[in-house]
């Protein structure tokens, strides 16, 4: 029986890359499947968060007394009921501090306070009997404005590291990184066009449409259960423990279903909150964030500032290429993906001469967390954009410019590695070729096109498979389903055993019942805990020979596993009538009990993965509207287990980017508050926004992965911010270098643009 | 010995070097005399950090081995949305 | 705290229920009657994952006090299927992967079947404008869309004449 790993590209499947109906989605489509907020517990009480009103303020005091008096008020917490297990710095304190604010509130929406009570209106009207005393400080809200030597200071230890020497100031920049190889400076010499502009981007915030919620309980012997939506149920045990001060196994967390994450669930802010007033009640407490605390107080994406010079020879080669990246994450340093943004940026490209320089930066903004290949996004809109200008002033098709200066196998990345195969110019080509790159534009129509990249990773993740006495399967995968991964989870197991997929079912275990799996993020899961499920199937199958080779009589390794059936390898095994899974696990009882396969591991070997999007755009040149009329996303799979998903995957990753692209973005006041914390201003795409996305699947399968499997979720989102702003500058004539591309930004370019008359950067 | 490229900006902690050679036979013993070397580094080593050995990227792998000739880059910890 | 008492139809079943005054009709399924079908996405009319039907109109539930359900047929996911049959609309979304994390579905069902019941034949363009105040973060609507059309086809058929029979058979 062959056990390893190695890439079966030429393997012909029978499970994976057909579309079965996935497990979950009868519950999904009768309204029976339980989400976040979706659960209660006897006795339940309501929680609710105070929250600062104020951008930066010291905390003075809090008077929590009249609160506490009022009838069927349980519980009042404060900074005071959290008492620091972390050592008092790093990423761990951080987290504590933005879930309950400590000496300073530094953001608008800062947790300061909460109640547990009977009822939401009484858990409502206790919040207006705390009184907060504020000290107002001067706040700043915007990246290049933290970075300015008089900005007001968030951190008066923070001094910025990277940087040599160390500065002697303190200052808003946490941290400087700086990637790349060759001589820039050099290769600027050697260039006969260069082409340097500057860019910003608006935080985006990830818009999950299902708001945080945890339902906790804890007694005061320390023993917890809590229940929430998140796409890492282990991520929250291990980080609530450590912040209430208790035993990690102490507490059970049970992930319900979660209403989309896109990395915004990837960390915690009203668990411990739960938690706490559920200990300080010895009640259960439900605590559900409204959308508005969603916008305030939860994770967007990092806003960012960024210049990209590159320069190219008259035939079109880049000779350098030059980036700095500001990006602002939020009060707490280390939050922001800057140095993401800083690798991935040039990523696409075969460099000899390449430098990113990255800025984490914090501001008086919610504490950013991951959405969708975080940082990526930001840094492809800014250099896409400059390759299609550079394209353009050399007379040359932007895509035959993008594939002359591919990278490829054996080319050093911008952030330092030799790729390995990987399919960026399978994407090119197959966007040249696409009918899409030739269909005739219509008044008023641009197209443009970006290439994108991110990352994808492995990490940890355990699974453990049970075949009862019939024979069908349960697998206990703990990575969250965000998009349906249970159904590719048992496409995979059903693959490796040769039998049915109807004959197989997943569920996602309690942190109780199976060991650590990471966050699902980094588009991992379909890879990472996919390649745990093959091996926990594998597992499974070396002990169903064994019984049948114990039934027979004869060696374990004179049984081999074809086609959902044990059979003797060969003719000297003996002459037996090959036994079924079903008749192996009838008879398990009595041949030594239950059958169960499992697997435990840290996988890494995540293949780098490419995307091309192409973007056709109509703008009413009497409103700035843009109107996206046709959309393609082409991007390499490795290998689609359930191709309906993968597609599913690229087209809402391209959505999210469109509408960050030309709506999304948090909007401050000079008060430093968040003025658009709402669906209806904070404007996500609806349904009559958008055309169909067309999709393309490339299949060049990951050698890191049995069956070729590369992660998809993340890459899609890279590509639209600068497939959109080239396609409205191929509509327009002008060259947008902020997002959004709202109406009114669009039809101010257009018509300072008119004015000029001609060509210019707005 | 391993030869691991550091990124650019943890240059202060390397005495201005980019590249170091460090007697290691796997990734944990790697990011363990790294440490001892430049005790700079010991901070973003905490923090968290990922290592790419002939191209891929490992989070964890402490035991992943490395080849005289491996191709070994420090990277900043690695995480997705 | 005195509360209000409330006579209404959900799905065809004859419901009493006691609410507060400032209780939404979203409130009360969820919280009181354990309907949680309908979603609380935002509270504030944007996002449709609380669409119910109020005597046959899409209405989203958040924007509803509970005490005016007085006297209405309030409609939910929750009666969509009927016994072990799916509704053509429910099958098509399985079908054609129409949902990722699931959250929004409820309300799009919801949403789909009010839209198909006032025209059966709609265009791609109508659809799109039908469930224009339904949102969803995962899909992109495009497999939405496909499995509204596909679902709206086979309800033009013979074969959704029949499955409508027995709906209104069993209701």
């Amino acid at each position: 029986m062959p056990l390893d790993n190695a890439p079966e590209s030429k393997r012909k499947f029978n499970v994976v890359g057909t579309r079965p109906l996935r497990p979950d989605g009868i519950d999904k489509v009768t309204g029976r499947a339980r989400f976040g907020a979706d659960a209660s517990a006897p006795g339940q009480l309501v929680g609710r968060i105070l929250r600062s009103p104020h951008a930066h303020a010291i905390i003075k005091k809090i008077d929590t007394s009249k609160a506490e008096k009022l009838a069927g008020v349980k519980a009042v917490i404060t900074r005071d009921d959290f008492p620091d297990h972390t050592g008092g710095s790093g990423g761990l304190y951080d987290t504590l501090c933005n879930v309950m604010a400590r000496e300073k509130a530094f953001y608008e929406g800062h947790a300061v306070a909460a109640v547990a009570a009977t009822s939401a209106s009484i858990a409502r009207a206790a919040l207006k009997l705390i009184k907060v005393d504020y000290e107002v400080l001067p706040h700043v809200t915007d990246v290049d404005e933290a970075m300015k030597p008089n900005a007001p200071l968030l951190h008066k230890d923070m001094f910025t590291d990277g940087v040599d020497p160390k500065p002697k100031k303190p200052s808003n920049v946490a941290r400087r990184f700086e990637f790349g190889h060759g001589d820039v400076e050099e290769g600027f010499k050697k260039a006969d066009i260069i082409v340097e502009r500057s860019f910003k981007t608006e935080a985006a915030h990830q818009g999950y449409i299902e708001p945080h919620a945890a339902l906790a309980s804890m007694g005061p012997d320390g023993s917890a259960e809590l229940w929430c939506c998140t796409q890492g149920h282990y991520m929250v045990r291990d980080v609530c423990s450590q912040l209430l001060g208790i035993d990690i196994a102490r507490l059970r967390v049970t992930q319900s279903e979660i209403g989309g994450g896109f990395g915004g669930k990837t960390t915690v802010f009203i668990e411990p909150v739960a938690l706490a007033l559920a200990r300080k009640a010895n009640r259960p407490v439900k605590v559900v964030m409204t959308r508005e605390e969603v916008f305030k107080a939860s994770g967007p994406t990092a806003s960012t500032s960024i210049d990209i010079k590159i320069g190219v020879t008259k035939d079109g080669m880049i000779t350098a290429a030059d980036g700095t990246f500001r990006y602002q994450g939020g009060p707490f340093q280390g939050c922001s993906p800057a140095e993401f943004g800083g690798m991935s940026a040039f990523a696409q490209f075969h460099l000899d001469n390449v430098r990113a320089v990255a800025y984490d930066v914090v501001a008086n903004r919610p504490k950013t967390i991951s959405y969708r290949a975080p940082g990526a996004p930001m840094a492809n809109f800014a250099v896409e954009s400059v390759i299609e200008e550079l394209a353009h002033k050399l007379g040359m098709a932007p895509i035959d410019f993008r594939i002359k200066n591919a990278a490829r196998e054996g080319t050093k990345s911008s952030y330092g590695p030799t790729y390995g195969p990987i399919g960026l110019g399978a994407t090119l080509e197959a966007a040249k070729n696409h009918p899409h790159f030739k269909a005739p534009l219509g008044p008023n129509q641009g197209r443009g096109m970006a290439a994108g990249f991110w990352f994808n990773f492995g990490g940890q993740s355990c699974v453990t498979l049970n075949i009862p006495i019939d024979g069908s399967i349960t697998v206990s995968v703990g990575s969250p389903d965000i998009g349906g991964s249970r159904a590719s989870m048992c496409m995979m197991v059903a693959e490796e055993l040769g039998i049915g997929y109807d004959q197989v079912r997943a569920i996602i275990a309690d942190t109780s019942s199976l060991g650590y799996n990471d966050v699902t993020d980094g588009s991992r899961t379909t890879f990472a805990t996919g390649m745990a499920c093959i091996l926990a199937a594998r597992d499974a199958m070396k002990k169903l020979c064994a019984r049948a080779a114990a039934t027979w009589g004869i060696p374990e390794d004179a049984v081999t596993w074809e086609k959902g059936y044990a059979k003797p390898a060969g003719a000297n095994a003996g002459n037996f009538a090959p036994l079924s899974l079903k008749e192996i696990a009838a008879a398990s009882p009595g041949t030594g009990g239950p059958i169960a396969g499992h697997h435990e591991y840290s996988a890494d070997g995540a293949g780098v993965s490419f995307a091309t999007h192409i973007c056709d755009v109509e703008i009413d040149p009497e409103t700035g509207r843009s109107q996206i009329v046709r959309y393609t996303v082409i991007q390499d799979a490795g290998k689609a287990v359930h191709p309906s998903y993968v597609e599913g995957q690229f087209q809402g990753g391209a959505v999210q980017g469109i509408g960050w692209a030309l709506n999304e973005e948090y909007i401050y006041g000079k008060d430093g508050r968040l003025q658009n914390a709402g669906f209806l201003d904070y404007r996500i795409p609806v349904c009559s926004d958008l055309p169909m996305i067309d999709t393309q699947i490339l299949e060049i399968p990951n050698p890191g992965h049995p069956y070729g499997v590369r992660g998809v979720g993340e890459t899609s989102i890279v590509p639209p911010l600068a497939a959109i702003a080239n396609a409205v500058a191929d509509a327009t004539g002008v060259r947008f270098t902020q997002i959004p591309l709202s109406p009114p930004r669009v039809l101010k370019g257009i018509e300072e643009a008119k004015k000029a008359g001609g060509k210019k950067a707005a | 010995m391993a030869r691991v490229v550091l990124w650019g900006s943890l240059k202060p902690h390397t005495g201005g070097k980019l590249e170091v050679d460090i007697e290691a036979r796997n990734v944990g013993e790697l990011l363990a005399r790294l440490g001892e070397t430049y005790p700079g580094l010991q901070n973003q080593i905490k923090r968290g950090v990922s290592v790419s050995i002939d191209g891929l990227i490992y989070r964890e792998g402490w035991l992943e081995p490395l080849r005289p000739d491996s191709e070994v880059f420090l990277l900043p910890r690695m995480t997705g949305g | 705290m005195s509360g209000i008492t409330v006579n209404t139809k959900i799905n065809g079943d004859p419901v009493e229920f006691i609410c507060e005054a400032d209780e939404t009709l979203l409130d009360v399924l969820r919280n009181r009657l354990g309907l949680t079908g309908a979603k609380e996405g935002c509270s504030t009319g944007d996002c449709g994952a609380c669409s119910v039907t109020v005597d046959g109109r899409l209405t989203c539930s958040c924007l509803v006090l509970g005490a005016e359900a007085e006297g209405h047929n309030i409609g939910t996911i929750e009666g969509m299927a009927h016994g072990e049959s799916l509704h053509p609309l429910q099958s098509k979304f399985l079908e054609h992967a129409a949902l990722q994390c699931g959250i929004c579905t409820p309300g799009i069902l919801v949403a789909a079947k009010s839209l198909l019941e006032k025209n059966p034949d709609p265009t791609e363009t109508e659809i799109r404008f039908g469930l224009a105040g339904n949102l969803c973060r995962c899909t992109g609507y495009d497999k939405i869309v496909r499995a509204v059309q596909d679902a709206a086809k086979e309800m033009r058929s013979g074969k959704s004449a029949k499955s409508k029979a027995t709906a209104k058979k069993r209701a």
